[in-house]
């Protein structure tokens, strides 16, 4: 009688999980609240196109480290990360999605776009403006480590463009620079979000290098705390999404991974997109949220680095521009 | 009549050293605690309840129950078991043994969460074949036990160790001569004798059980609702701005923590020892 009782119970929580469908995206540190909410649209969505209830299970961290923990055998039936190198090296470390996954969606599979601003304390005591003031002495960073963090990255990069042209490309000057801005920085975190909470909650460093969703959040959370300042120059981030296929294979899920990445480039989509600080790829939705995205002298990384792959290699992997500024402290 | 005092110092001294006591433990233990309790009450009772009711807070607590509810057990098994050996045998590689099983304490939490990443990880050592068998311990429960497991190894045979060390085999051996047989022996006479010790090492396991976070972090993948235990739970409410819900799940832990302390000084004071003859 036991037996049968514990066998009911077993297998009215496996039907029960059977009639949901499940979904698990691994993204970045700042998504969490786009994605909040972009998944109760979507499962809204599915719901009425196939009568089906969805749960969509979220991990964030920072990107290279979700990357990471995808290749380690996090079972990501999508990928949401904040630059395209992460997804290559899925793709190269651990096959699990196609080389060209990035042709797979529209726009570079990137369905919203960022930047990176600076976040200063009210009424900006140490007088920031740009990138050059980063340097002067005492004037403390906060930015996340290169190594783990894809804004820290873009950050790192977006330096790195001000720097070639402040000083027309002169390499040992430009790295000159980012070793003098290396050294303002006090801790690395390893994610956006944990510079975000050193610099707004700990209240550590005067100026934090930024995504731009993430500066306007800073701005809800901690009224009057904060402002934001934009570089004479930023970076276009691009953060991309793909299906990680053969996860998505064993778990039955292609179709409504393919869909749910899909719908991030609805209209609906895109104007949470656009609440939520990220620049929307849709004219109409980024015409409707113009007053939150100033327009900004913006470098990409395929005109100015050569695309991620070089990048990555150049300046992040072993041995790299970061690792030898960085260890010269 | 004088009160002849223990010591030799002079009350002054005495008082001083008391203060400086009082003012550290004020400071390092009191403080953060009531600033847990306090950050978490800040919105009321409502916020409170409303942050343990949720569903991945809900799902936290299962998953830090379960995970303790596997290892505390299985490592009071394997406590026993490995005290019994040490202390009342003598072999080769015994104090080899006595060495290993302090290991997890010696290692860093964040190298006790890797090493099974690195065997159990999809590019691991054994990450294909499980792949191959469809089995998945890391980013699931079963790494979660797995690291707990590791991390909160020691408590139990160190805490027995010391313990059946000076009570010797005399009473064991004395059982034999009257004829009691190997399980007799160790359900009438051993048992008895280090319950106390057991108990207070079941104890710290569970706490650390609950409380661990570097170990069960690495092998964790952080998904919410499903491999976030209570402790990895706080840190991303609190990345989220979720300060009182943080918090919130925070004096659960302390609350735990509070509650251990509690049926620890319990125990103590049934037994009339000291924590310190315990070490």
């Amino acid at each position: 009688m036991k037996k049968l009782k514990l066998f009911a119970l077993i297998s009215s929580l496996l039907v029960t999980s059977a009639l949901a469908d499940e979904l698990l995206n691994a993204s970045y540190d700042p998504t969490r609240e786009f994605y909040q909410e972009f998944n109760s649209a979507f499962a809204k969505q599915w719901k009425q196109q196939t009568g089906k209830s969805l749960r969509v299970k979220q991990s964030h961290g920072g990107s290279g480290k979700q990357a990471r923990s995808v290749i380690d055998g996090l079972s990501a039936d999508v990928v949401t990360l904040a630059l395209s190198g992460d997804i290559d090296s899925i793709a190269q470390q651990a096959n699990l999605l196609p080389k060209d996954w990035q042709a797979k969606f529209p726009n570079n599979s990137s369905p919203y776009t960022s930047t990176i601003v600076f976040v200063v304390r009210k009424g900006n005591p140490k007088g920031i403006k740009d990138w050059g003031d980063l340097i002067q002495s005492g004037t403390k960073v906060i930015t996340p480590n290169p190594k783990t963090s894809g804004g820290a990255r873009w950050n790192y990069l977006a330096a790195w463009a001000y720097a070639a042209r402040k000083f027309g490309g002169d390499q040992a000057k430009v790295k000159e620079y980012i070793r003098a801005l290396y050294q303002n920085v006090p801790v690395l975190d390893t994610g956006a979000r944990g510079s975000t909470t050193t610099f707004a909650q700990r209240g550590l460093g005067d100026v934090l290098l930024s995504w731009e969703n993430e500066a306007h959040l800073i701005e809800k959370e901690f009224p009057g705390k904060t402002q934001i300042i934009i570089p004479s120059i930023s970076i276009l981030a691009e953060p991309p999404v793909a299906v990680v296929e053969k996860n998505a294979k064993k778990h039955g899920t292609e179709e409504l991974a393919k869909a749910y990445l899909a719908y991030l480039y609805s209209e609906e989509a895109q104007d949470i997109a656009g609440r939520n600080f990220y620049r929307p790829r849709s004219a109409a939705a980024l015409a409707k949220w113009s007053q939150n995205f100033p327009k900004i002298n913006l470098v990409t990384i395929d005109q100015e680095f050569g695309g991620w792959v070089k990048a990555q290699k150049i300046h992040f992997d072993d041995g790299g521009t970061f690792d030898q500024v960085y260890s010269k402290r | 009549m004088r009160h002849r005092s223990a010591t030799t110092e002079s009350p002054w001294v005495r008082r001083l050293l008391i203060g400086v006591a009082v003012f550290i433990i004020s400071v390092f233990l009191l403080l953060p605690l009531a600033a847990v309790f306090a950050e978490a009450f800040r919105k009321g009772w409502e916020i409170f309840l409303a942050s343990l009711h949720e569903e991945a807070a809900l799902s936290a607590i299962k998953l830090t129950l379960i995970a303790a509810g596997i290892s505390v057990p299985l490592n009071t098994l394997f406590g026993v078991s490995a005290a019994w050996l040490i202390t009342k045998f003598r072999f080769r590689g015994r104090s080899f043994l006595l060495a290993l099983i302090d290991l997890p304490f010696a290692v860093s939490p964040v190298i006790a969460g890797l090493v099974w990443v690195l065997l159990f990880g999809a590019k691991g050592w054994l990450g294909p074949w499980l792949e191959q068998h469809d089995i998945r311990i890391i980013f699931a429960l079963p790494g979660i036990v797995i690291a707990t497991m590791f991390v909160t190894f020691p408590f139990v045979a160190r805490e027995l160790i010391p313990l059946m060390e000076t009570q010797g085999s005399d009473q064991e051996e004395a059982a034999i001569i009257l004829g009691a047989r190997g399980w007799q022996v160790f359900f009438r006479v051993t048992l008895p004798n280090i319950k106390w010790g057991l108990l207070y090492g079941v104890l710290l396991c569970n706490a650390r059980a609950m409380g661990e976070f570097g170990a069960v972090s690495v092998v964790s993948g952080h998904i919410r609702g499903e491999t976030n235990t209570l402790p990895l739970h706080v840190e991303v409410l609190y990345n989220e701005y979720q300060f009182s819900a943080a918090f919130a799940c925070a004096t659960l832990l302390a609350f735990l923590a509070l509650v251990t302390l509690g049926i620890k000084s319990a125990v103590e004071h049934l037994t009339g020892h000291q924590s310190s003859n315990h070490q």
